[in-house]
């Protein structure tokens, strides 16, 4: 508590004996307020930050758990989580790779490392993010040792924010499970609407490859027709929010590309997990 | 408790409502009491940061130069919510989450401002304490009364309890949707300050000016 002026006997502090209008006195006054709130705010956020930081690992855990369909309200996240392996994976090649320990291994720190990361080309940076890390932690939820899902972080340009998520795919490397964001700072009732869960479960069972074996999910404008082809590989657009929706949309068309996912998960698709 | 601090207490839960006589902090109000869960943290939150600003503030009253007495408030009321903000975000992380920035915006609210500028910068500290801590106690009641209607008649639900069961998980209510935007708060604030000065008319406030009545030849 800013309380200095308390503490002091008014006699020995001649500047408190000045009068309030009086220049020096102000100057005194806010270098000294300015000083004990920087002081006392420095405290709390240095302290609290482990906490903070446990929360933020939890709530990215639940998120996980979440979009793979695994977390009912009050379990044991840690628990649950159990069941999920991390592996990292070169994107440049779709193989495993073990040179960073993959549960320690921070992405979004590795997208801003210089020897970690890969610029993207602007002609090729659907998702307006201008870098990528090297490698990508996967997440694959197992079920005695059979792969039943694989969680992928994916990443985008919205309208206001970046949107942080997962995308958690079948192990056949081509049905959704579910798309989720964790972090986001799109217009709440609009493109916050991401986080409705009515929108999220309009992805479940839908197709990413087109039988080119191009990107063909998308996120389209209005809504889908039941039965019209293409279907498989549509999701309605979220009313009012059209740059967010776009934002998505290439997002996953980046993510799910050569230049993303996409050689690892024709791995998948050739040899299985 | 004696007499006075009974009344510095208890006044602005109705006599003199922040948000229902002051009309102030209103914005707030509107945000954050689509369930009862936000409702209740943000009013603790802006209880706590009222009251300690109050304390602070009454403290160094006697010493802050008149020319820049609002940037002190200000940066004193800044500091500590921020702290609350911190700690929020590290002992109930999910609530903080769907609060956002409303916690931040306490620094804004007129509620914590005004009680400064109008009780801690005259009183002594304990008493300006305790001011905040009435101030607080009147927004929360609004919060409270504003976050049960808005819930129950918008999800059916209190605390996220289920009340009555909605019609999407097969029962017989059908939620307002009105009642989860932000115009539902003005109406029950409106209502409720509507209610609260037929009850006590001292709080009707006279015109600030009458139409005159003029016959059709005159001019006015």
């Amino acid at each position: 508590m800013p309380n200095e002026n308390e503490a002091k006997p008014a006699g020995k502090l001649n500047f408190l004996a000045l009068s309030n209008d009086s220049t020096v006195k102000t100057f005194i006054m806010a270098t000294l307020v300015c000083l004990v709130c920087a002081v006392f705010v420095s405290i709390s956020a240095v302290a609290l930050k482990p906490l903070q930081q446990l929360n933020k690992e939890l709530d990215k855990k639940k998120n996980i758990l979440q979009v793979a369909g695994l977390y009912q309200e009050g379990d044991d996240i840690e628990a649950a989580f159990s069941k999920i392996d991390i592996k990292l994976v070169d994107l440049a090649t779709g193989e495993y790779t073990t040179e960073f320990d993959a549960t320690t291994y921070d992405a979004r720190r590795a997208a801003k490392d210089p020897d970690l990361n890969v610029k993207i080309a602007k002609s090729g940076d659907l998702a307006s993010i201008r870098m990528r890390p090297k490698y990508m932690p996967v997440y694959q939820v197992k079920e005695g040792d059979i792969v039943k899902q694989l969680i992928l972080p994916v990443n985008g340009y919205g309208l206001w924010s970046t949107l942080y998520g997962f995308l958690a795919v079948e192990s056949d490397g081509q049905t959704i499970v579910g798309l989720s964001y964790y972090e986001h700072a799109e217009t709440p009732g609009l493109g916050g609407e991401v986080d409705n869960p009515k929108w999220k479960k309009m992805w479940v069972g839908k197709k990413i490859y087109g039988s080119d074996g191009n990107v063909a999910i998308k996120v389209i404008k209005g809504s889908v027709v039941p039965g019209a082809s293409g279907e498989e590989y549509q999701v309605d657009g979220l009313a009012g929010a059209t740059l967010t929706s776009r934002g998505v949309s290439n997002m996953l068309e980046y993510w799910m590309g050569v230049d993303g996912y996409q050689k690892y998960l024709n791995k998948i698709q050739a040899n299985g997990a | 408790m004696d007499k006075e601090t009974k009344k510095i207490i208890l006044d602005p839960l109705v006599d003199n409502n922040p948000i229902g006589l002051q009309v102030l902090g209103v914005c707030s109000a509107l945000a954050v009491t689509t369930n009862l869960g936000t409702a209740l943290v943000m009013s603790l939150a802006l209880t706590s940061v009222v009251a300690f600003s109050n304390l602070s503030i009454s403290m160094i009253r006697n010493h802050v130069p008149s020319a820049i007495r609002i940037i002190v408030q200000m940066t004193i009321i800044a500091s500590l919510v921020i702290v609350v903000d911190q700690v929020l975000k590290a002992y109930v992380y999910d609530l903080s989450k769907q609060l956002s920035v409303f916690v931040g915006l306490i620094i804004t609210n007129c509620i914590v401002m005004g009680r400064a500028e109008a009780f801690a910068m005259k009183n002594p500290p304990g008493l300006s304490f305790l001011d905040g801590i009435g101030n607080g106690l009147g927004y929360a009641l609004i919060l409270m009364v504003v976050g049960t209607c808005r819930e129950l008649l918008g999800s059916g639900k209190l605390f996220g309890v289920e009340i009555l069961s909605t019609v999407n998980d097969g029962g017989w209510y059908v939620p307002n949707g009105l009642m989860l935007l932000p115009p539902s708060a003005f109406f029950i604030i409106g209502l409720m300050i509507w209610g609260v000065r037929a009850w006590r008319p001292a709080q009707v406030e006279s015109a600030e000016f009458k139409i005159k009545e003029v016959n059709g030849t005159e001019v006015a």
